[in-house]
């Protein structure tokens, strides 16, 4: 389902493919030598990603409680149960897990059109020289560039409630609110946590937009000033479609980063996230680590998984239906 | 005929991993053995005031138990954050240290794993005998009527600290002797610009070990007698709402603390800030903070009326620290031999007055310096009005949820929202369904 | 990098405007934490711990020698520096091997093995975390080999997190590389692979270092993983420099001492390679 997305550098190989039998080399090494490339990435995909998917998929069928961790091939077969718990939207753990994958949706969508949208701008901004460009460019990706650890922390320095800079500014120096506001528990936390994904985020979007905008031919623009189109007529009818297959990826990839993020909430909060910032990924952690309930976190990774397979799915589906029509 | 490809490369993958996952299976439950009688691997939690320091107690000990017993004690220090989840993790992988210690309140929720060795009558006789330990400290060691998953080897036990400059300021005579009298006292210390209690609101275990004595003192438990949770009864409620009522309606304490998780209210205090303190075994921890110990006094955690005692009368939990063996060790003759050392008389005089915390075992108890007039408070507490947290295998369990519960009606005090009966009632319920079934 | 300007026209007066005050937004943005962090790693306790101030009362030094000491961080980054730079190294050499094959070869299962690579992106780490660890462990009581808690187990598990980006962007990368120019090299008598070292690898040296910035950069910030897979020898930075808050006092000041020291060596590497960076994204990623 994700092949869609490959077309294009397999297309791309068969010319060479094709010339291929020009040369000499023996049948079965030439038959051989891709898969032998291919075999370490292989194994350790395997290894590290396919097999202990799997065994979480086994896990999630069992009654994998702190009773049974010592020894977890005795964990007795628990059918559908852990699903039924995590599903039953009415009882509270069901309930929690669902409040849970909103509050990850709406910040992932959130996130994700924030960093594209200032990604984006700051790329466009900056596509034709001025003075100071290359330092501002170098200073614009520091926040990525941080280990999340480091940038993180300093975010939780800042957003302390007594003694925090952001207090300090919006309350003692601003005069924007009537007493300084709680940013690590509580609703407000949800902006906090937004804040600090947007600033480690963007400038990944603007790497990635920055780097697209390079491949648009500069004919364009010309033939399209000669036509007396305005700067934003120029955006809108150049740059923004030229960059439609880097967006395609771009956003799917931000998505998926953010979707999945555990490192940025888990340094925010802790080990208990407050529930208006309880992403999906702590939850689960919680769920499973914290109260010692490992099948039932598991059945949540796996319906997760699911979930991330479907919009992913879906995505490229109706992105390359939509990139077809408009090559046509 | 691609996806049939890819369904293939599925199955495959699938029976390899079945393959792995049926030979495989945790530990092999090996009761433990002698193969490296040489050497020792002990897991020490965080007691001092950084890892260093524990290190720096510790060492000198280890030191001298390689010299009496030939035995090489590898120490690592443990910061409580990770505690709990490395020795989940050595529980499960079975690649553990040989000794540890746990926090005492989750004693019967690791003896439920079968991962620490069971202190049976023959193993208690190798370290002297059970009789050698205090009663309220062999209460928080495992569910009742099992045998012990460890051994008490540091008791703690809440206090009320305060500061007796601010005392004087506010025209208080006397540390209050119950909640009523803490509020009244507040209002004398905030006109005078300080604030009155600390709390961490953000911290779980924190907030456990205080509704949950909060909870006796409505004559409430928060589990019934065959072990169930029972979180939602009208005295259970009570307390957790007088608890968060100290931020809510009373506002002693700051609406700052809810968001606090890492000993700050400590801070506050050894910086003069603060009047009170509700802790266990403080005085180590402020001197490191360079509090002097003349500048503050220890007093019994407040009641609801009367005096400290049993029933509801009690005022603080049983704290400490337990020590255990690992049960698939592979050197039990020596680590028996450890836990013997570390629960020695002299190495426990040693231990818990570098730590400032009481001996669980009797003789050491003798000693003057935990006779003191600020240890006898502590002494007393644990003789005669403390209880031990629910011996429970779902007690880990209960600390999040129910930890969980109290750090959000924290956070709603302190954004200002109504704390009601209803709105902590509906949480506990939650917090009780989270709770596994059994 | 040459500059190419969005209109040959002088863009108008308003869009100047608007970009001069939106970077000036953006760059207070970027700065502040960057601000928070030194400043605060230079203030004297009191400083951190009481109202937040721009200005310190007086400079000191002192964290930046207290850090080394208040937590064994030398150990930590050594352990960083080796698990980081191993994983690099092997996820680099394993990504052109495979990129190579997808790009220049076409064989049976193709498409099955850059949408599995390519998929696992997508699962979240939590999901194969507790399996991974369990893996581990079993394969260690199997076989001898110590993977869990070891710093190999940690170079394998984060090599596959930057794996599948990194070939994914190269095999773009290897494709733009004129396959006339193999051609030459193995008319003139290089094997495949000889043809991939000498002519496809140096003319992909743009995209093979932002894959190793990427794949740096992963491996050294990651915590998930780190923290229940390491013990007290192998601790990396991401884990080790929570001990600061485990303190009885905050250490605020230390904190952002130590984060400033351990993103140096990122940042620095980063900031000298994001000409590449963006040069391999061109021509690999996003063309």
């Amino acid at each position: 389902m994700t092949a869609t997305a490959l077309e294009e550098p397999v297309r791309k190989t068969s010319p060479g493919a094709a010339r291929e039998p020009r040369r000499r080399p023996g049948r079965l090494r030439r038959i051989g030598l891709p898969y032998l490339l291919l075999l370490p990435a292989l194994l350790l995909e395997l290894l590290v990603h396919l097999v202990p998917m799997v065994i979480g998929i086994v896990m999630s069928f069992k009654e994998l409680t702190q009773f049974y961790i010592r020894d977890w091939g005795t964990a007795p077969w628990s059918g559908l149960d852990n699903y039924k718990v995590s599903v039953d939207f009415d009882a509270p753990v069901g309930e929690a897990l669902l409040h849970s994958f909103f509050v990850t949706v709406g910040f992932t969508l959130l996130s994700v059109a924030l960093c594209w949208l200032i990604g984006t701008a700051a790329a466009i901004y900056m596509q034709d020289t001025f003075r100071g460009r290359g330092f501002l460019r170098a200073l614009f990706l520091v926040p990525y560039a941080l280990p999340v650890y480091a940038a993180v922390i300093t975010w939780v320095f800042m957003f302390q409630h007594d003694n925090g800079l952001v207090n300090h500014v919006l309350h003692d120096q601003l005069h924007l609110t009537d007493k300084p506001s709680f940013w690590l528990i509580g609703d407000n936390s949800f902006y906090a946590l937004l804040t600090v994904s947007v600033w480690k985020g963007w400038p990944f979007a603007f790497l990635i937009v920055m780097a697209g905008l390079q491949n648009i031919p500069r004919e364009l623009y010309e033939a399209a000033a000669l036509d007396g189109a305005g700067m934003l007529q120029q955006i809108r009818r150049i740059t923004l479609p030229s960059l439609r297959p880097v967006n395609q990826v771009l956003i799917l990839v931000l998505f998926l980063w953010t979707f999945n993020d555990f490192n940025t909430p888990y340094v925010l909060f802790g080990k208990s996230a407050p529930a208006a910032a309880d992403l999906i990924s702590v939850h689960i952690y919680q769920a499973s680590f914290v109260t010692w309930n490992f099948g039932t976190g598991s059945a949540m990774s796996v319906l997760l998984l699911l979930f991330l397979l479907v919009v992913t799915g879906v995505y490229l589906l109706l992105t390359s239906r939509g990139r077809r029509t408009a090559d046509a | 005929m691609r996806s049939i490809r890819a369904a293939a490369v599925g199955a495959v993958t699938m029976s390899f991993a079945l393959a792995l996952t049926a030979c495989g299976g945790g530990s092999s439950s090996g009761g433990g053995s002698n193969d490296s009688p040489k050497t020792l691997t002990y897991w020490a939690s965080n007691q001092g005031a950084s890892i260093a320091v524990d290190k720096q107690v510790l060492q000198p000990e280890l030191d001298k138990f390689e010299k009496q017993a030939g035995i090489k004690v590898k120490l690592e220090v443990v910061p409580w954050s990770d505690l709990l989840n490395r020795i989940l993790t050595a529980t499960t992988s079975g690649q553990g240290p040989d000794v540890l210690n746990i926090g005492n309140t989750w004693s019967a929720s690791l003896q439920a794993t079968g991962a620490l060795l069971p202190w049976d009558a023959k193993n208690f006789d190798k370290i002297g005998g059970k009789d050698r330990f205090v009663d309220s400290a062999l209460g928080s060691t495992g569910a009742e009527g099992k045998d012990p998953a460890a051994v008490p080897l540091y008791s703690m036990a809440y206090a009320l600290y305060y500061n007796k400059q601010i005392l004087a300021d506010a025209g208080i005579s006397k540390p209050p002797a119950t909640w009523h009298e803490l509020t009244a006292d507040g209002k004398k210390i905030q006109a005078k610009g300080k604030t009155t209690l600390g709390a961490e609101g953000s911290n779980l275990s924190e907030n456990i070990h205080h509704v949950f004595v909060f909870a006796k003192q409505h004559g409430a438990d928060f589990f019934t007698s065959d072990g169930k949770p029972d979180f939602t009864n009208d005295n259970v409620v009570a307390a957790v709402k007088q608890y968060v009522d100290l931020m809510a309606k009373d506002k002693v304490v700051p609406t700052g603390d809810a968001e606090y998780a890492q000993n700050q209210s400590v801070s506050d205090f050894a910086k003069g800030k603060q009047a009170f303190l509700l802790w266990q075994s403080a005085a180590a921890n402020l001197k490191s903070q360079g509090m002097s110990e003349d500048a503050y006094g220890i007093a019994p955690v407040p009641v609801q009326s009367g005096t400290p005692g049993t029933g509801a009368q009690v005022n603080s939990m049983v704290a400490g620290i337990n020590i255990s063996v690992f049960k698939n060790t592979k050197n039990l003759d020596g680590a028996t031999q450890f836990v013997k050392f570390m629960t020695s008389d002299d190495e426990q005089k040693i231990l818990n007055k570098a730590y400032s915390s009481i001996p669980p075992v009797k003789a050491a108890q003798e000693d003057a310096a935990f006779n003191s007039p600020s240890n006898a408070v502590l002494k007393s507490t644990l003789a005669t009005s403390a209880a031990a947290l629910p011996q429970v295998a779902s007690e880990s369990q209960f600390e999040t949820a129910v930890g969980t519960a109290v750090k959000d009606l924290f956070a709603d005090a302190a954004a200002g929202r109504a704390v009601t009966t209803d709105s902590v009632k509906a949480k506990l319920e939650k917090a009780q369904q989270q709770m596994p079934a059994a | 990098m040459p500059s190419t300007p969005a209109s040959p026209m002088a863009p108008p007066r308003s869009f100047l405007w608007s970009r001069r005050i939106f970077l000036t937004l953006l760059t207070g943005f970027v700065l502040v934490p960057v601000y928070v962090m030194l400043s605060s790693s230079l203030k004297p306790l009191a400083d951190v711990t009481g109202k937040f101030r721009w200005l310190p009362s007086g400079l000191t030094f002192r964290p930046y020698i207290d850090i080394w000491s208040t937590v064994p961080l030398a150990k930590y980054f050594m352990n960083s520096l080796i698990v980081a730079g191993a994983a690099t190294i092997c996820s680099v050499v394993i990504a052109v091997f495979a990129a190579y094959a997808v790009s220049r070869y076409s064989f049976r299962g193709k498409r099955v093995f850059t949408v599995t690579v390519l998929s696992t992106q997508m699962f979240p780490g939590i999901l194969f975390l507790l399996p991974l660890f369990l893996l581990y462990v079993n394969i260690g009581n199997a076989t001898g080999i110590a993977l869990f808690g070891s710093r190999g187990g940690l170079i394998l598990t984060y090599l596959t997190f930057s794996l599948p980006f990194s070939i994914w962007m190269l095999i773009g990368y290897f494709d733009s590389v004129p396959r006339d120019l193999d051609e030459a090299a193995l008319v003139d008598g290089c094997g495949p692979l000889g043809a991939l070292f000498r002519v496809v690898v140096p003319a992909a040296i743009p995209g093979i270092v932002a894959v190793a910035v990427y794949a740096f950069m992963t491996a050294w910030g990651e915590v998930l993983f780190a923290s229940v897979m390491t013990n007290d020898t192998t601790r990396t930075l991401a884990v080790g420099l929570q001990g600061y808050s485990t303190l009885n006092d905050v250490y605020w000041n230390q904190i952002m001492a130590a984060s400033l020291v351990v993103s140096v060596p990122v940042v620095a590497g980063f900031l000298l390679l994001q000409r590449y960076l963006v040069a391999g994204l061109t021509a690999g990623a996003v063309k």
